[in-house]
C-alpha cells in the first residue's frame, strides 16, 4: 500500500471501514429500491428516523440491539480462540426452549429468585448447543461450520415440534386455531422493566456480559488461553495449554451467550411467549446470524461491539420502518441484510491490514500493547504444509 | 394384498429418491471444484433459491423448460463470480460470507416472487423419457428407466467430473492449488485464476441445481430448497472430496427425504411428528462428519486466502 497515512489517521480510517461497508451495502440496497420503483431517499431518510429518530424508535433500537450484542459476545470470545460459530441462532432456540421450559414447569417463586433460574437455563440449553459442535471439533475434527449449520436445522425443527405439541397453549387447542405458541408464561419471570412500558434489564445485561468478556478475555487465565489458542495453537500446545479443552470451552461459552439471548427475547418479549412461525429464523428474526456482523463491525473487541450492536439494532428497526413507508415486501430487508453480511465481511480484511501496519510501527516504538484480531488468525500465522503436528494434528479454523 | 403395496410404495420410493438426489448431486458436484481449489462456498443455496426462482419464472413466461434451465445457469455463473470477487479477490472469511450470499438469495428470489408472480401457480415440468426395452422391466425399469433427461445428464455428470479432477491438466491445477497454493503459484499457476474458474463452475451448477429442484416440482414458494443447499456443501464432506462418494451421499439424502415424505404421506409418521423426521438429514449429515473426519482429510488450502509471498 502506497499510500502514506499517519499512524493516527491510518487508525481512523480502519475503524470507520466496517461503517463504510455498510454504507456501501445500503448503497446497492439503493439500487434496489430504484429498480422496485420506490424513492430511495424517501426510504432511507424513514429509515434514519424509525431507528433514530425518537424516544420509542430509540427504545425500539435498544431492544433489537440487545440479542445481537449478547450473541456478538459470545462470537468474539469464539473467535478469540479461532472458532467460527455460525450455530448462535440454534443456540438461541435452545436457550429460548429450556428457559421456557423452566418457567413452564418450575413452581412459582419470587421473581428475585425465578428470573435467574429461567435465564440461567436459557444459558445452559444455548451451551449444550454449543458444546456439541465445539467437542466435535476439537475431539472428532467436525469442521465447526458443518455441525452448526445442522445443528441450526434441528433446532429450528425441535422448536416447530415443541411448539406445535408439547409445550403449545392449550388454549390454542380449544379454539383450534393452533398458533404454535406457549400459553402466557408466570408472571413471575417477566424482566423487569426499566423505563416506559417496553425497556427492561436485558440491555443493562448485555453490556455487562460485554464488560465481562473483556475481563475474562484480558485479565483471567482462561482468557489467555483463548487467545493463545486462537493465535496460534501450535505454540498453545508447546506450552502446555490443553488446545482441545480450550476450544471446547470456546463454542460452549458462545454458545451459552447465545442461548441466554434467547431467554432475553422470550421474557423480555410483550407477549411473555415463546413463539415460531415455524420459519428459519421465526424466533431469532435473524439475530444468531446479524450478531457475527456487529462483532464484525465492533472489530472482534467485546467493548466495541456494544456501539457496533446498537447500530446494527438501528438498521434492522429502520429497516422496518423503510419496509412500511415505501411499500416494497419485507423480504428487501433479508436480501438486505444478506448484502450488509457479504460488505462486512469483505471489507475486514482491509480493517486489519491497516491496523496490522500501526502495529508493527507501534511495536517498534514500543508503545502498543493491543493486538489485532483477524478472523483466522492462526491460519495465517501458519505457511500451509507446515502444519503437521503429527497425531495431534487438526487444522485451525475451518476445515475438519 | 399387502405384499404388492408394501412393492409398489418401495418402487415409488426409489424412483422419487433418485429425482430427489439430483438438485443436492448437482450442487454438490460444483462444490466440489471450489473445495478442492481451497475454497469453501458456504451460499450455495442462495445461489440455488435465486437459479429456481429464475428457471421457474422462464418456465412460466417461455414454455420452454429448457430455457429454465439456461436461465437458471446464467444466474449461477454471475453469482459464482460474484462469490469468487468475494472470496477470492477480497479474501473474506468464507463461513461468514457465504451466510451473507445465502440471506441475499434467500430474500431476493422471494423479493422477485412477490413482485413478479405474487400467487403460486404450476408450470411444466421436464418430461419423462422412458428408456426402451428397460423401462419395460418389471420394478426396475420404474425405479431406474422412467425419468427425464435432466436426471440422466446429472448422473453421467459424475464420470466426467471425477475425469475432469484426476485426469485433466485443469483438474491438476485444481488440487494443486488446494493443497499447496505457494507450489502451485511458483510453478506459474494462477492460484486466483483457477480459484475463479472453480467458484464459476460451482455457481453455474448450483443455478442449474436449483431450477432442476423448481423444474421438477413445477411450482416456486419462499424457501423453497429448505437448507438443501447446505446440504449440499456437506455432502462434500461426506463424500470424501470425491465425485463418487458425493453420488452415493446424494442418493442416500434423496432416499431418506423420499422415505420420509412417503411415510408422512401414508400417515405412518402422524403430522405432529413430521418436524422430528425433518430433523433426519442434518442429524444423519452430523454422524457423517464425525465418521468422515477420523478417515479423510480436507484440502489443505480450504478456506485459506492466497497471498504470494506470504
Amino acid at each position: 500500500m502506497s499510500i502514506h497515512l499517519s499512524p493516527r489517521n491510518r487508525r481512523l480510517l480502519a475503524y470507520s471501514i466496517p461503517v463504510l461497508a455498510v454504507f456501501a451495502a445500503l448503497l446497492f440496497g439503493a439500487v434496489m429500491l430504484l429498480l422496485l420503483g420506490a424513492n430511495p431517499f424517501k426510504g432511507y431518510a424513514e429509515m434514519f428516523v424509525g431507528a433514530f429518530g425518537s424516544g420509542d424508535a430509540l427504545i425500539a433500537t435498544i431492544l433489537k440491539a440487545t440479542p445481537l450484542l449478547f450473541v456478538g459476545v459470545g462470537i468474539v470470545i469464539a473467535f478469540r480462540a479461532n472458532v467460527i460459530n455460525i450455530g448462535a441462532e440454534g443456540q438461541m432456540v435452545l436457550g429460548g426452549l429450556f428457559s421456557t421450559m423452566a418457567a413452564l414447569y418450575l413452581p412459582e417463586m419470587h421473581p428475585i429468585i425465578m428470573i435467574p433460574l429461567v435465564l440461567l437455563a436459557g444459558i445452559v440449553g444455548g451451551a449444550l448447543w454449543g458444546w456439541i459442535p465445539g467437542m466435535l471439533k476439537a475431539y472428532y475434527r467436525v469442521n465447526e461450520i458443518l455441525s452448526t449449520i445442522m445443528l441450526n436445522i434441528v433446532a429450528v425443527q425441535l422448536m416447530a415440534y415443541l411448539l406445535r405439541g408439547p409445550l403449545i397453549d392449550p388454549a390454542e387447542i380449544e379454539r383450534g386455531t393452533r398458533i404454535p405458541q406457549t400459553a402466557r408464561l408466570a408472571a413471575s419471570a417477566d424482566l423487569p422493566i426499566l423505563f416506559g412500558d417496553r425497556l427492561h434489564i436485558g440491555p443493562v445485561l448485555a453490556v455487562l456480559c460485554a464488560i465481562g468478556a473483556y475481563y475474562l478475555l484480558w485479565r483471567t487465565p482462561l482468557g489467555f488461553r483463548l487467545r493463545a489458542v486462537g493465535l496460534s495453537e501450535h505454540a498453545a500446545r508447546y506450552a502446555g495449554i490443553p488446545v482441545r479443552r480450550t476450544i471446547a470451552l470456546a463454542l460452549t461459552m458462545s454458545g451459552a451467550m447465545a442461548g441466554l439471548a434467547g431467554a432475553v427475547l422470550v421474557f423480555g418479549s410483550e407477549s411473555h411467549r415463546m413463539v415460531t412461525d415455524g420459519s428459519t429464523m421465526g424466533f431469532t428474526g435473524g439475530a444468531g446470524f446479524n450478531g457475527i456482523v456487529a462483532a464484525l463491525l465492533g472489530g472482534l473487541h467485546p467493548l466495541w461491539t456494544i456501539p457496533a450492536s446498537f447500530l446494527f439494532g438501528g438498521l434492522i428497526v429502520g429497516g422496518q420502518a423503510l419496509q412500511r413507508a415505501v411499500q416494497v415486501p419485507s423480504a428487501l430487508i433479508v436480501a438486505l441484510n444478506g448484502l450488509v453480511v457479504v460488505f462486512v465481511v469483505a471489507a475486514d480484511r482491509y480493517r486489519v491490514r491497516l491496523l496490522a501496519v500501526d502495529e508493527h510501527e507501534a511495536a517498534a516504538a514500543g508503545t502498543e500493547d493491543g493486538e489485532t484480531v483477524t478472523m483466522g488468525a492462526a491460519r495465517d500465522a501458519a505457511p500451509p504444509g507446515t502444519d503437521s503436528y503429527g497425531q495431534d494434528e487438526f487444522d485451525g479454523g475451518g476445515e475438519q | 394384498m399387502s405384499d404388492i403395496f408394501t412393492t409398489a410404495v418401495m418402487v415409488a420410493v426409489v424412483a422419487s429418491a433418485i429425482r430427489l438426489a439430483v438438485p443436492l448431486l448437482l450442487a454438490s458436484l460444483g462444490e466440489t471444484f471450489g473445495q478442492r481449489s481451497g475454497v469453501l462456498n458456504l451460499g450455495v443455496d442462495g445461489i440455488m433459491l435465486l437459479g429456481a426462482f429464475t428457471g421457474y419464472y422462464t418456465v412460466l413466461k417461455s414454455g420452454n423448460v429448457w430455457m429454465g434451465l439456461l436461465a437458471g445457469a446464467i444466474v449461477g455463473l454471475i453469482l459464482g463470480l460474484a462469490s469468487a470477487v468475494i472470496a477470492v479477490t477480497l479474501q473474506a472469511e468464507q463461513g461468514i460470507s457465504g451466510i451473507g450470499i445465502y440471506l441475499f438469495g434467500l430474500g431476493m428470489s422471494d423479493l422477485l416472487f412477490q413482485k413478479l408472480v405474487g400467487t403460486p401457480i404450476p408450470i411444466d415440468t421436464f418430461p419423462a423419457i422412458h428408456i426402451p426395452v428397460l423401462s419395460e422391466i418389471p420394478y426396475i425399469g420404474e425405479m431406474f428407466f422412467q425419468h427425464s433427461l435432466v436426471i440422466y445428464l446429472a448422473f453421467a455428470a459424475i464420470p466426467v467430473a471425477t475425469f475432469v479432477i484426476n485426469r485433466t491438466t485443469f483438474g491438476m491445477k485444481i488440487r494443486a492449488v488446494g493443497e499447496y497454493p505457494d507450489a502451485a503459484d511458483t510453478l506459474g499457476v494462477s492460484v486466483s485464476g483457477v480459484r475463479y474458474a472453480t467458484e464459476i463452475i460451482g455457481g453455474t451448477l448450483a443455478g442449474i441445481a436449483g431450477a432442476v429442484l423448481a423444474l421438477t416440482l413445477g411450482i416456486f414458494q419462499q424457501n423453497l430448497t429448505n437448507g438443501a443447499g447446505f446440504i449440499a456443501v456437506a455432502l462434500v464432506y461426506f463424500g470424501a472430496w470425491r465425485p463418487t462418494g458425493i453420488m452415493l451421499g446424494a442418493l442416500l439424502f434423496g432416499f431418506v427425504n423420499a422415505l420420509v415424505l412417503e411415510l408422512k404421506t401414508l400417515e405412518i409418521i402422524p403430522r405432529d411428528l413430521s418436524n422430528l423426521a425433518a430433523m433426519a438429514p442434518a442429524i444423519i449429515t452430523i454422524l457423517a462428519l464425525v465418521f468422515v473426519a477420523r478417515r479423510f482429510r480436507a484440502p489443505s488450502a480450504l478456506t485459506k486466502p492466497f497471498t504470494r509471498g506470504k
